[in-house]
């Protein structure tokens, strides 16, 4: 097995056996084929959103229900659900594991645009703890953050750093 | 057009044991009339999203009826959720719309539309089995037992104005309130 490489598959089965019962997203170039992966799958539940902002309060209710969602979107739609971040997860206090596409990573070659000059400093300007998963190798660190998410109340973010293969 | 506050005081009537989801203007008079219920889940401080925020707690709690108490402003800033809504098609999600045409909360500018926009069409259009308007408190009262009889998501857009004394946003700490609904929701 490749060691660069990061599997849809690999990365789902960590989703499945940390207990997420949903995974509110908006597909990007980055996690885009675990849409693929979750074809079929039963013991978590896909609630596509029309917009990033939605999915952050989607998970509110979830979490208040008694559900362990998941949410995954792309730095450009984390840019663009700020307000429900700070509203509905850093006010909140809400244990969030966000999954975040990074768009123009360094390691995808040259970015067309600022995402990934900006995404870093708003994570550390919001307090957001996060962890960059590049290959298969390196998905602990999904449990990981869930693990931050769980002890200290708070969101904590997994940049995923290349597309899924 | 019908008086918020009685509309408010008829859906309260009819709550049970649902979990009602105020925002902004809604949000007010509900506080106003229910200080402190378990299983109201205020959605404050993020922007548009009581439909969103209903949706989820719908979702995980398929045995409950949740209520959403929108505003037509807020809706505006969130109208794909309409669209997520009727997609997940949460069999148990009534979510009423206060349509007074105006940024109520800021001192009553104008949204875009107003009184041009059909948000009952908005809603059978995303995919809603069921939506309605409604400009008359006795058609309402008469309405409202068999809307929340029905298959949801069902949408009901009450046209109101506000009597001037509005009551206040109530104090509040979001993540204490979320607490608490999670909490009763696990007795």
């Amino acid at each position: 097995m490749a060691e660069g490489r990061l599997r849809a598959a690999r990365v789902l089965e960590a989703v499945k056996g940390l207990g997420f019962t949903h995974i509110v997203w908006l597909p990007d170039s980055e996690t885009g084929l675990m849409h693929r992966a979750l074809q079929g799958e039963r013991s978590v539940t896909l609630v596509p959103v029309c917009r990033e902002g939605e999915a952050v309060a989607i998970a509110a209710g979830l979490w208040v229900g008694g559900k362990r969602p998941l949410v995954m979107m792309q730095s450009t739609g984390f840019f663009e659900a700020g307000d429900s971040i700070r509203g509905l997860a850093l006010d909140v206090r809400l244990p969030l594991v966000l999954l975040v596409g990074y768009r123009g990573y360094r390691g995808d070659g040259p970015s067309s645009d600022s995402a990934a000059v900006h995404l870093e400093p708003l994570l550390r300007a919001w307090s957001i703890p996060y962890y960059l998963l590049e290959r298969d190798s390196e998905v602990e660190r999904i449990a990981m953050a869930h693990r931050d998410a769980e002890a200290t109340a708070r969101p904590v973010a997994i940049l995923i750093c290349r597309e899924y293969q | 057009m019908i008086p918020s506050a009685e509309a408010t005081e008829l859906i309260a009537r009819h709550r049970g044991d649902s979990i009602v989801v105020p925002t902004m203007t809604a949000l007010k008079l509900w506080a106003a009339l229910s200080p402190g219920h378990p299983l109201d889940l205020y959605a404050f401080g993020c922007m548009g999203k009581a439909s969103s925020l209903g949706l989820g707690v719908a979702l995980a709690r398929p045995d409950r009826r949740v209520i959403v108490l929108d505003g037509d402003g807020s809706l505006l800033m969130n109208l794909g959720s309409l669209v997520t809504i009727a997609h997940m098609a949460s069999p148990n999600l009534y979510h009423f719309v206060y349509e007074d045409g105006a940024y109520t909360t800021t001192g009553g500018q104008p949204i875009p539309g107003a009184g041009k926009i059909d948000l009952a069409a908005f809603a059978r259009a995303a995919g809603y089995p069921h939506a309605y308007a409604f400009e008359n408190l006795e058609e309402l009262a008469s309405a409202l037992p068999g809307v929340f009889t029905l298959r949801g998501p069902v949408l009901v857009d009450l046209k109101v104005h506000h009597q001037p004394d509005l009551p206040p946003f109530p104090t509040l700490d979001m993540a204490q309130v979320v607490r608490r609904v999670a909490r009763a929701l696990e007795g």
